[in-house]
């Protein structure tokens, strides 16, 4: 049900890669202080559902709406922080500090011609330290490690102080122990910040204990709902068996 | 030693050949950083087109150059984005049609002569009045929109898949760098000729990247690369009558050969076994 509070509203959105269909028929919104979780296999659409609802693709069919506006027209884009799955494409090589990489998410709050000054440091260093990074800023970000450069990357997207995040994946190849303390600051974010979070994830065990709202994807969205409807919906029980060891209690 | 610069073409040489290798040094930072080096080796060929058409046509061929330039430029992005192409295959096609019609009208306007080899391989110590000031507008020109487009310039190249989520509008931040790129091109065609103006743009960038902790660092060291090059490449030119761009493109490969030792020297230092920790994943404030 529509609110003032929602956010971002995904109504029929359907998707093609070159007549090869991707998502089919994809309708949910998303309301501030969600932590909803995305699910689905490889495949199944989650990393092209967030670009579409960032804008980044184009919906083939039906309509995305971010805070009450056209995504095609959208341009808030300081509220709205990303990370993209597999952020680092440059590799090694490309020459950004960690502080240049977490300056790029100011940007978008920036009018023409975009020029820094003491407060956008000042939050640059706000926004490292809340990801425990602040000893890096200097640091090339190629000569950081896979779940070092993952946190830089959420610094990016929070540097802003925006309204909701999108994690596409954040914690591939992020050690457990990481990973625990990770959850950790997205629930302080969530809950301290009243950021709304969209995580992409196949980490269905731990995301359990963590998120509010779930959402199944395999083309089209097999399930959409709180984590305790989750929990005992049998679709879901249908496609995570096997797989994975569902822990739906909470401590 | 007599003072090269009381002489009034070596002052032009100079003052042209700096601002315009500058220039080169800093948007080549930008293009092999997206994989675009060899934006700068294709374009130049279809410049070549560009000059065919202005001494078919008897208008100045530097000013046509620019205009097929940036043309081809604006075209290889839209080949690439409607026609699903590589970057390098739409380059590969507009490189080679543009060499191609140069070729023929070249022919055709009987003007295989001196004027034409001179743009091939570059001839500034010839550079005229009139184009030492065309050299120092468009380069007061590509780094004034660089300077003014700096954030958005690094994010494009950094990511450019999210570059839009910062409010960046990408499609017309690439235009204007391809026409950057192909007014870059024209202007290094000046100093070392079509056939070696990439180096311009691809050796100094890449030097500067070996030792760079960040990208404003890398910056100011293709920039740094590129001067001294320019300086002693001309030097070289006028002490021993060596082709000053020949000499210009191999002191900056000699300079990245430098630098690229230093780069692996320094890693076997650095990143020797006891060294590691400070490349590992620790909680940060516990001092190891
Ligand atoms: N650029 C592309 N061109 C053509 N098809 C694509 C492209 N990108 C993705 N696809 C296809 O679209 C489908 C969905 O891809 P998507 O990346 O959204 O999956 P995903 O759910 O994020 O998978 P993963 O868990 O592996 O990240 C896949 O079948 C994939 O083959
Ligand atoms: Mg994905």
């Amino acid at each position: 049900m529509e609110t003032d509070k929602t956010q971002v509203r995904v109504e029929n959105v359907a998707f093609s890669y070159r007549a090869i269909p991707v998502l089919i028929d994809i309708s949910f919104l998303i309301t501030r202080g969600d932590f909803l979780a995305v699910l689905g296999p490889n495949g199944s659409g989650k990393s092209t559902l967030v670009k579409i609802i960032l804008g980044l693709l184009p919906a083939g069919e039906g309509n995305v709406t971010l805070f009450g506006e056209n995504v095609r027209r959208f341009s808030q884009w300081s509220k709205i922080g990303y990370v993209p799955q597999r952020a680092t494409q440059s590799g090694t090589l490309f020459p950004a500090s960690v502080q240049e990489v977490v300056s790029m998410g100011v940007l978008s709050k920036k009018r023409f011609p975009k020029i820094f000054k003491y407060r956008d440091r000042k939050a640059i260093e706000i926004a490292l330290e809340r990801v425990d990074m602040s000893k890096f800023g200097k640091r090339r970000i190629g000569e950081l490690s896979g779940g070092q450069q993952q946190r830089v990357f959420i610094a990016r997207a929070i540097v802003n102080e925006p309204e909701i995040l999108f994690l596409d994946e954040p914690t591939a190849g992020v050690d457990a122990s990481t990973q625990q303390r990770f959850y950790e600051m997205l629930d302080m974010l969530n809950k301290e910040h009243d950021i709304t979070i969209v995580m992409v994830t196949h980490d269905v065990g731990v995301v359990t204990k963590h998120v509010n709202k779930i959402a199944c994807l395999n083309q089209r969205l097999v399930f959409h709902g709180t984590h305790d409807e989750f929990c005992s919906s049998h679709v879901v029980q249908e496609i995570v068996r096997g797989e994975h060891h569902l822990v739906c209690h909470r401590h | 030693m007599e003072n090269i610069l009381s002489y009034g073409f070596m002052q032009r040489a100079l003052v042209a050949g700096l601002a315009v290798s500058v220039t080169c040094a800093i948007l080549g930072l930008f293009l092999i950083l997206r994989k675009d080096a060899m934006i700068g080796h294709g374009l130049a060929h279809v410049t070549f087109g560009g000059v065919a058409l202005g001494l078919f046509l008897k208008v100045s061929p530097i000013l046509a150059a620019m205009a097929v330039s940036v043309l081809a430029a604006l075209g290889i992005l839209k080949l690439k984005e409607k026609a699903g192409l590589y970057e390098d295959t739409a380059l590969g096609i507009f490189s080679s049609v543009g060499m191609a019609v140069g070729i023929i009208l070249v022919s055709m306007a009987g003007s295989f002569n001196v004027n034409l080899l001179s743009f091939l391989f570059g001839n500034i110590l010839a550079i005229e009045t009139f184009e030492v000031w065309l050299s120092l507008g468009l380069t007061a020109a590509v780094i004034l929109t660089v300077s003014l487009c700096y954030h958005e310039l690094v994010y494009l190249t950094f990511d450019p898949e999210s570059a839009a989520t910062a409010g960046i509008k990408v499609k017309r931040l690439e235009a204007v760098l391809a026409v950057l790129s192909a007014v870059t091109v024209v202007l290094g065609m000046k100093v070392v000729g079509i056939l070696l103006v990439a180096a311009l743009i691809v050796i100094p960038s890449a030097a500067g990247l070996m030792l760079a902790g960040s990208f404003r660092q890398a910056m100011v060291m293709s920039v740094f690369v590129a001067v001294i090059s320019v300086f002693a490449g001309m030097l070289c030119a006028f002490y021993w009558d060596l082709p000053a761009s020949g000499s210009i493109v191999i002191l900056n490969f000699s300079i990245f050969l430098l630098l690229f030792s230093v780069r692996i020297i320094k890693t076997r230092v650095i990143r020797s076994p006891n060294a590691d920790h400070i490349l590992t994943e620790h909680e940060p404030g516990v001092n190891k």
